[in-house]
């Protein structure tokens, strides 16, 4: 963890954490007994019209396309062969509904061949149906463009992680050039859309420079990653409160996914091992590439990780990543780390009230008026927030929180007043 | 599944740059000391008797209010304290208790806690505690009166108060030297400049005050005693005695840049500063008071609300 210098006028620079050029390969992970995989959609198999289309006993192939109802576009990709043990609901951050579908591994894996026939001429509408469950996770939006109405005229690559600690794109950058290289050609071909840039740190230039998309380099300083910065900084194009990168016509893609899907549509079979950091009680970082759906307690044991009651494990970076309640949780296409906090060492928030002291002020990329903010947020008063104090300008990058003097939640507030929000503008739009 | 661990889930960001505000109320405690225990040797007993009961009171309140409200206790984050020591170095050594405890009383209840506590408060509960007593019981105030009893080997005349009778003439035995090294009677902890500066200097480089409410209040003073001093070099004194005589340094890195009753954005911090600099200056030679740091602050504390509309545009807003 950062800790705030003694010196304390001058700004902190939080730098993301740079690869090493001469990392060793990611350690793979061998697969687990058990795997589960989160589907993006409800388990209602009772109310809904449509027939369900997975049941336990059902045995599945790696690489095999997994839709939970007839005629739903929603699906998971097997990373695993063997049979499916239980398809459970599982609720998510900000009460999102997933279904869980586990499948116990079988001895011998066998490799689904469906893709395969298709790869060979790469098209718009086999990307949607087979790639949007890679490593990496891909954006809708990447594999829309053209039949919705926002119209994406620019993909960025990220060549660099969201987050600090994490190298998952880095790696992907360094490793995996070729692959990169004809993922950018195949995107190229399916979505016609010439103006590719890749943003990349500056020791990753050279790496950077061979996969055909226009380089740009990326400032090492958090939050320089985030989209809405790299769109201000490198795109010269602010994005108005409230409004999304895609409606710009901006589409962010991972390096590691447009690797993915340049390796699928090379080898014919859907990548199924994502790439992450797992970051001990310590501080140690180990890279190691694991198939999706892997239980995060087997990597715990097998990299000798003791997990104790009041412990905390984030997926995701220590700024934007989310905390996980069960070490059964899977790692999923998006989980670029895991990290261990250990309980003794938590900087836990308090509900002591802003001092107005104006730390968050200077270091806001955003230029948000914090201070007032989170005082209308704190009374529930989303809507003054939203429209005086500059709630949507917010790039969410959690700066605020980490200086906060009062250890507020302040993030967590204003993804909350977002959450509200978006529920009341949902609710009004069905009503009217 | 049944009997799984239970883990901490709580919401990003997972890290914290581990400032506190008992971290942050302790800093400043510890660079009032220099300005505070040359007081206190100045003084003796009686100031230490002042500075000590100053504190507890305040604390003391503090806790009261927190029992009687059914609230957290809160005195542990050395707010409470720093408004009792705040409060003390503004205090002749001659103040009586019963002085001190009201004066503490109002500061920490009225000033602070009737507005929620810390953060809430719209002025300076230090400052809130002062005026009210200065209204109220004028003679303790009278900085020649209340000292007449000490003899510290330098001339005992209160500096402000001279220039307020006697122009410019009066001030004559005060060199600046004199001035910065404590050489002049005044309040426990308001007259040792030097010990001011190192103190706010400290509090400028671990990030505690903001600089810009700092320098921008000792520009207003400067510049505006300037003007006066050339407009009529009799009557008003030049700027280095205004700089540093009275409340001006104590106002100017321990009250003015109290977190919670001044603005956060660069230039309402200059507006902030420097209208208090010019206030002060324009109290102490065309008001009545003798020292006019202590309301002119609460003024522009008043104002910090409407100053600190004018902030940076935000990305990607809208207009």
């Amino acid at each position: 963890m950062i800790k705030r210098s003694f010196i304390g006028l001058a700004k902190p620079r939080i730098e993301y954490e740079a690869l090493d050029l001469t990392v060793p390969e990611p350690r793979i992970f061998p697969t687990s007994k058990k795997v589960t995989l989160l589907l993006n959609q409800a388990y209602e198999p009772f109310g809904k019209k449509n027939a369900v289309l997975l049941k336990k006993g059902d045995t599945v192939k790696t690489g095999q396309k997994l839709s939970l109802y007839e005629g739903s576009d929603v699906y998971v990709i097997s990373s695993v062969t063997g049979s499916i043990s239980s398809i459970s609901p599982f609720l998510g951050e900000f009460g999102r509904s997933y279904t869980a579908i586990a499948i116990d591994v079988a001895e011998d894996e066998e490799m689904d061949e469906q893709f395969k026939a298709l790869s060979v001429e790469p098209t718009m509408d086999i990307a949607k149906e087979y790639l949007s469950f890679i490593p990496g996770n891909p954006p809708a939006s990447l594999f829309s463009s053209g039949d919705t109405s926002p119209s994406i005229d620019t993909i960025v690559i990220c060549g660099v992680d969201c987050d600090l600690l994490i190298t998952a794109n880095q790696h992907a950058l360094l490793s995996d050039e070729k692959a990169i290289a004809k993922g950018v050609g195949i995107l190229k071909h399916i979505t016609g859309i010439e103006n590719i840039i890749m943003a990349a740190p500056e020791h990753l230039m050279q790496n950077a420079g061979v996969s055909g998309a226009q380089v740009r380099v990326v400032d090492a300083e958090y939050p320089a990653t985030l989209p809405r910065m790299i769109m201000q900084d490198i795109l010269g194009k602010t994005v108005p409160a409230g409004k999304t990168c895609e409606e710009m016509g901006v589409c962010f893609v991972s390096a590691e996914a447009v690797a993915a899907i340049g390796m699928a549509f090379d080898q014919g079979y859907i990548p199924r091992y994502k790439k992450l950091n797992l970051i001990k009680k310590d501080g140690d970082s180990v890279m190691i590439s694991a198939r999706i759906g892997t239980p995060v307690h087997e990597i715990f044991s097998a990299y000798d990780v003791t997990i104790n009651e009041k412990d905390r494990i984030i997926l995701g970076g220590p700024m934007t990543g989310s905390s996980i309640y069960s070490e059964h949780h899977p790692i999923q296409p998006d989980t670029s780390a895991i990290i261990v906090q250990d309980g003794r060492d938590l900087a836990l928030v308090s509900d002591y009230p802003c001092i107005n002291c104006g730390e968050c002020i200077r270091i806001c990329p955003a230029k948000i008026p914090v201070n007032m903010l989170v005082r209308f947020l704190e009374a529930g008063k989303y809507e003054e927030a939203a429209e005086e104090y500059d709630l949507y300008s917010c790039v969410e990058c959690g700066l605020c929180s980490f200086v906060c003097v009062s250890r507020m939640p302040i993030l967590h507030y204003i993804k909350l007043a977002k959450y509200e929000l978006g529920r009341i503008s949902t609710a009004e739009a069905t009503n009217a | 599944m049944l009997n799984q661990k239970k883990f901490i889930v709580s919401h990003a960001p997972f890290w914290h740059d581990g400032s506190t505000i008992t971290a942050r109320s302790y800093n400043m405690l510890i660079a009032t000391l220099p300005a505070v225990l040359f007081g206190l040797i100045n003084y003796g007993m009686p100031a230490v008797g002042v500075v000590s009961l100053s504190i507890s009171s305040a604390i003391v309140w503090e806790l009261l209010f927190n029992k009687i409200s059914k609230r957290t206790i809160t005195i542990g984050d050395g707010n409470a304290a720093l408004i009792g020591i705040l409060f003390g170095m503004l205090l002749p050594a001659t103040s009586p208790w019963w002085l001190v405890i009201t004066g503490t009383f109002v500061a920490v209840v009225i000033g602070k806690h009737i507005f929620g506590g810390i953060g809430g408060n719209p002025f300076n509960p230090v400052l809130i505690g002062m005026a009210i007593l200065m209204v109220s019981w004028k003679d303790f105030f009278d900085f020649n009166e209340a000292l007449v009893n000490y003899d510290l080997g330098f001339a005992m005349v209160y500096p402000l108060s001279a220039l307020k009778h006697l122009g410019t003439s009066g001030i004559d035995a005060f060199s600046a030297a004199d001035l910065l090294m404590g050489q002049q009677s005044g309040a426990i902890g308001a007259t040792f400049g030097l010990g001011l500066i190192i103190g706010g200097i400290y509090l400028i480089i671990r990030g505690v005050i903001r600089w810009e409410i700092s320098l921008s209040f000792l520009a207003g003073v400067f510049v505006t005693a300037l003007f006066f001093n050339i407009s009529d070099p009799a009557r008003y004194a030049g700027p280095a005695f205004h700089l540093l005589t009275g409340y001006t340094l104590i106002g100017a890195f321990f009250l003015a840049t109290e977190d919670s009753s001044s603005p956060v954005n660069f230039i309402p911090m200059l507006i902030y500063g420097a209208g208090t600099g010019i206030m002060a200056v324009l109290i102490r030679n065309i008001g009545a008071y003798v020292d006019g740091v202590v309301f002119a602050i609460l003024l522009m504390n008043l104002v910090n609300p409407l100053l600190d509309k004018i902030r940076p545009k935000a990305l990607g807003k809208v207009v």
